[in-house]
């Protein structure tokens, strides 16, 4: 016996240790190259000539009416997005009907479009030179080259992630505590808002955070319908492109380094939210 | 309550759940709709609970045509196949849930639905699990809490699909027996859906067998064990 070597049975589903180590350095590696060294750059570039210099050209208009409307059209997109998605997700969950599928296609739309190309579309149907959008001009109320065409094109990008988040949800859920809380006496608003919403609100909160992360980095989309009149329609991600054109390294690394940071405030702030509510989730999975 | 079903039919596009079936139910019973999968047996309990429309047909209470009232107006508790219970409510929240949800008018005082809620899991006899979540109950406690819940909101009739459905043999007599007690104890008029014919048997007044959306017997489980109606009743009641 006492000269048996030892094996150690590795589990069934694990590699073998050369490989395990090879598959993790490919894994760290790719990190490296497209997370983490272009988020370095970031803040490296910005600080570059001091954080004087870094705060003083964010404190230039430019750069603050840039950060204000990039806030302002995520504060407008979002909450727009997220009542579309849960309307969008509702109906495609708990009715049946002709077309499903097609309408989960159209959802799924602005993932497969173009973001220029869907720029090129609002201006095309609300510019200045068309019937109706010339008649808005008229009327002191421009979409194209103002803010609701940004709002627009925001609201066509980060169409689907609210309702790709809540209908796989609401698909597993069914429609049991729905029907049960009717049968108690519930009017459909009071099902909605005591049972439906509650069931879904983690899905919720993360397409709602991902809505609300690529509506501040839009670019292509934004670039088309804004104009990128300085100080004006110029959001963050333009701004910054405007500015590195024009050799303005250190405001466009710092401006960068702003959008990143709300980028990371946001993942710090989900979870935050999971450890928090570690319990709540657990709870809502065991069932 | 009595409930008179006349010639109710349910069609679900091209296929037809129901044929026209009727059936008289004596206020205070407790009957069984038993069938194989298919039958029509929850289409129709969902009709007397008015989740599911008819197509044709009359649903009566007391004499009184109920076919257009809502699923809120029936006011029949109903308890689902997999109990249903609000994932993200104790247990308390889910049997005071039906209180909470009436309008102002006739809601009882916060006071009063506790001391309901008290008395509901007194009866259910799971007097402490008032603070946990559904997640945390065993599967007979849960179809317990469903029942509590459904009887909170002091229901017309009883409703329950598969009622035990998903338990195990043994914990199943024992809620078997509890229903009876429970059915005895109010007076309802109780309605079930089970595919196990020794579960209608031993717990029904009134045992309906159904089979392709028909009525095949409707009978006293000891009238329909000494003269079956049809083959198809013979062959299920001696699986």
């Amino acid at each position: 016996m006492s000269d048996m070597p030892l094996r150690t049975w590795r589990p069934v589903t694990t590699e073998a240790p050369l490989f395990r180590t090879a598959l993790i350095a490919v894994v760290l590696g790719i990190l490296a190259v497209l997370l983490f060294a272009p988020l370095i750059t970031v803040f490296y570039e910005a600080l570059r000539k001091g954080w004087f210099a870094a705060i003083t050209s964010l404190a230039n208009p430019e750069a603050l009416s840039a950060i204000k409307l990039t806030l302002l059209v995520a504060a407008l997109a979002v909450p727009l997005n997220a009542v579309f998605g849960i309307a969008a997700a509702w109906f495609i969950t708990k009715y049946d009907f002709r077309g499903k599928a097609f309408l989960i296609t159209l959802i799924d739309l602005p993932f497969s479009v173009s973001p220029v190309v869907a720029g090129l579309c609002i201006v095309l149907t609300f510019g200045a030179n068309t019937a109706f959008g010339g008649w808005l001009v008229g009327m002191g109320y421009p979409i194209v080259f103002a803010l609701p065409g940004i709002v627009l094109a925001s609201l066509f990008v980060t169409f689907p992630f609210v309702a790709r988040e809540l209908i796989p949800v609401m698909i597993e859920q069914g429609r049991a505590e729905e029907e049960a809380a009717l049968t108690l006496g519930a009017s459909g608003w009071r099902v909605f808002l005591t049972v439906t919403l509650p069931n879904v609100r983690w899905a919720l909160l993360y397409g709602v955070l991902l809505a609300n992360a690529r509506a501040m980095g839009e670019f292509g989309a934004v670039a088309v319908v804004s104009g990128k009149i300085r100080g004006v329609t110029a959001t963050m991600p333009i701004t910054i492109e405007m500015m590195y054109n024009e050799y303005l390294s250190v405001a466009a690394f710092s401006l960068a380094g702003v959008l990143a940071l709300l980028a990371l405030v946001t993942l710090a702030l989900k979870t935050a939210l999971e450890i928090a509510h570690a319990d709540a989730l657990a709870a809502n999975h065991r069932h | 309550m009595r409930i008179e079903i006349d010639e109710i039919s349910k069609q679900f596009g091209t296929t037809a759940a129901l044929m026209p079936v009727s059936l008289a139910i004596p206020s205070g019973a407790l009957v069984a709709l038993l069938g194989p999968s298919g039958s029509g047996k929850t289409t129709l309990l969902r009709i007397l609970g008015g989740l599911e429309f008819p197509s044709s047909g009359r649903v009566l209470f007391d004499g009184q045509d109920a076919t257009g009232l809502t699923v809120q107006d029936r006011r029949a508790g109903f308890v689902f196949q997999s109990y249903a219970l609000f994932r993200h409510m104790t247990v308390f929240e889910n049997i005071a849930y039906g209180l909470n949800a009436r309008p102002r008018a006739s809601r009882p005082p916060k006071a009063e639905i506790a001391r309901r809620v008290q008395k509901l899991l007194d009866l259910i006899q799971l007097p402490d699990i008032g603070a946990r979540y559904p997640s945390q109950l065993s599967g007979g406690q849960r179809q317990r809490v469903a029942l509590a819940r459904a009887l909170a909101i002091e229901p017309r009739m009883l409703l329950l699909d598969e009622p035990f459905g998903a338990l195990d043999a043994k914990v199943r007599k024992e809620l078997r027996q509890g229903l009876r007690d429970i059915h005895d104890e109010t007076g309802l008029t109780t309605v079930f859906v089970t595919h196990d014919q020794e579960e209608a048997m031993e717990l029904a007044d009134l045992v309906v067998v159904m089979s392709m959306g028909r009525i095949e017997q409707i009978g006293k489980p000891a009238d329909i064990r000494a003269r079956p109606a049809s083959q198809f009743v013979r062959d299920f009641i001696t699986t």
